[in-house]
């Protein structure tokens, strides 16, 4: 972890991706080092979900490399020292019969590895991570059977359990109450504090979230802006406009189809959806 | 009732048979039914019948054949199928159940093709189809308990992968958990109990003896590790109230087997009236 300081948790240089032929990251070269936490905007469709995929390896940019602690993501192979919460968490199959306590073990499993079983310090861990999140009183109940927010707790107990070294956040508190919000916020800033965990994470709520991370990265298929936060704060009239205010004029300036594009935008986020 | 199991070698041996695949079957049936493949059941065992056909019609002109069960030939059509549809439901990403219908209905064309070309097979064929309380012999029941205990040792050894690659696919991926393989493996499995289990249940309703436990089992159970133990119960007690009256009534397993497990799924249904899923 904080072998190699001068290694960014991750680096992404040049990354350009395309879904068929429509570009939806363009020329996204970011740092993120060790021990900063780091707030991901952008309107939707801006691509900060895809740029999250590539940096998990789940796509392969076109062009432009990522690495993780200075190693191509394609031969990283220490998954377990990295936490995700998915923006689609609630994709699971909802009837499916696991209690919390098996799916927040689930967080453990590749730390563990092939050919072993949990013991009794991983069983620890999995009922520590199950209070952290404060959801102790359903340890043994179907996942398929709580609201929203608190599948959304579940899941963040999931990621936080193997102590990841970088923890990355797409949306996580989508339904998740606002007190329960501000104290999510406050761990992820202890975690970040007191433990030097990497964060990334995703989200629409500009206000809250500036708080608490250190760095902020603007994202609407280029990278608008990267920097410290209290940079972002100081222009964050400029950054809003240009990000979210004249969406479109700026789309005329990084594409030739205009409007149209920004249709297709919409037409092609519902079927992602699926 | 069923002590005259115990008195005859070949009742003694469906008897254990039984009780193994009462076991397997709901065990990897559990990981199907979650996964949304319970069809893949259906479509392997058809399969399996075009392999058998296919051992007996070489069994015709090839002496070696006509001595094997030519269950093994099902076997091994069957794991080739279940690869062929990994592939399709590669082909047909947006549409991967497209996949168990196309393997499916070719399996039944191939092996009718074969049954015509051998002019019918008769007496051999209903037992194939609709099972048999006698068709275990010693050799088969070794096979069978050989193949009871690698799976399950292969299950229990890779029960938190199947688990985690069941429950969150991308999760699991990104956790390092290596798919491809892992599937490969458990298909494999699927297509050799299928095997090994219609000796007894019969083509036409092995697929039953892996779902409909499970579909009891979903109503009841509250954790997955839950969901097994009621599977493997259900399965149990309806394979051994199907074989003993399969015995004494004169009747195919197969149809008396997944009778009991419809009447305990019912049951359950009853019982459970309250919940929806
Ligand atoms: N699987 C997919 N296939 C094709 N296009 C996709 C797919 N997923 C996303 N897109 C497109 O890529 C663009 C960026 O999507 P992405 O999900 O990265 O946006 P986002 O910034 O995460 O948005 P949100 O704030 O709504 O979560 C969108 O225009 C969308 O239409
Ligand atoms: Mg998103």
């Amino acid at each position: 972890m904080n072998t190699h300081t001068n290694t960014p948790a991750v680096e992404i240089e040049n990354l350009s991706f395309a879904y068929r032929n429509q570009n939806v990251l363009e020329d996204i070269s970011l740092k993120v080092p060790h021990g900063s936490f780091l707030g991901l905007v952008g309107p939707n469709g801006s691509g900060k979900s895809t740029l999250i995929k590539c940096i998990l390896g789940l796509l392969t940019p076109d062009k432009g490399a990522v690495k993780l602690n200075g190693v191509p993501v394609k031969k990283f192979d220490k998954w377990s020292e990295i936490g995700f919460v998915s923006q689609k968490a609630n994709s699971f199959n909802s009837g499916f019969p696991a209690t919390v306590f098996e799916v927040v073990s689930m967080g453990l499993y590749g730390k563990v590895g092939l050919f072993r079983f949990l013991r009794k310090k991983h069983k620890e861990k999995v009922r520590e991570a199950i209070a952290q999140v404060g959801m102790e009183d359903y340890t043994q109940a179907n996942i398929g059977q709580l609201s929203g927010g608190q599948q959304q707790r579940v899941f963040i107990a999931r990621a936080l359990v193997s102590d990841p070294a970088i923890l990355i956040l797409d949306e996580p508190t989508v339904g998740v109450d606002a007190k329960s919000v501000s104290n999510f916020y406050t761990m992820l800033r202890e975690l970040n504090n007191e433990k030097g965990m990497t964060l990334i994470l995703v989200t629409h709520d500009i206000g809250a979230m500036s708080e608490y991370v250190t760095d902020v990265a603007c994202l609407n298929k280029c990278l608008h802006f990267h920097g410290d936060k209290h940079v972002f704060e100081d222009n964050k009239e400029e950054m809003m406009t240009a990000m979210y205010g004249h969406e479109v004029n700026l789309l005329e300036h990084n594409h030739d189809h205009g409007h149209h594009h920004h249709h297709h935008d919409h037409d092609d986020a519902g079927r992602g959806q699926e | 009732m069923i002590d005259v199991f115990f008195q005859y070698d070949f009742l003694r041996y469906s008897l254990f048979t039984g009780l193994m695949i009462g076991f397997l079957a709901p065990f990897l049936g559990v990981f199907l039914v979650v996964r949304r493949l319970s069809l893949m059941a259906d479509a392997l065992s058809h399969i399996t019948l075009t392999g058998i056909a296919f051992s007996m019609l070489l069994g015709r002109h090839v002496t070696f054949f006509s001595a094997l069960n030519p269950v093994y030939m099902g076997m091994i059509f069957s794991v080739g199928g279940s690869l062929l549809i990994e592939r399709l439901r590669f082909v047909y990403r947006f549409y991967k159940e497209l996949a168990i219908p196309i393997i499916l209905s070719a399996g039944i064309g191939l092996g009718v093709v074969f049954i015509s070309l051998a002019d019918g097979f008769n007496n051999d064929l209903f037992n194939y189809l609709f099972g048999s309380v006698v068709a275990i012999n010693q050799t088969d029941f070794y096979v069978v308990v050989s193949l009871t205990a690698v799976v399950t040792g292969l299950i229990i050894l890779f029960y938190k992968e199947l688990f985690f690659l069941s429950f969150d696919e991308e999760q699991a991926v990104i956790a390092g958990i290596p798919k491809m393989p892992l599937h490969f493996l458990f298909m494999v499995m699927v297509a050799l109990v299928i095997g090994i289990s219609m000796q007894i249940v019969g083509i036409l309703l092995v697929s039953a003896l892996m779902t409909l436990p499970v579909a009891c089992a979903m109503r009841l159970a509250r954790g997955f590790k839950q969901l097994f133990f009621y599977a493997v119960l259900f399965g149990e007690i309806s394979v051994v109230a199907g074989l003993v009256s399969a015995f004494h009534l004169d009747l195919a397993p197969g149809g008396t087997i997944v009778m009991a497990n419809v009447l305990l799924l019912i049951g359950t249904i009853i019982l459970t009236k309250k919940q929806s899923m």
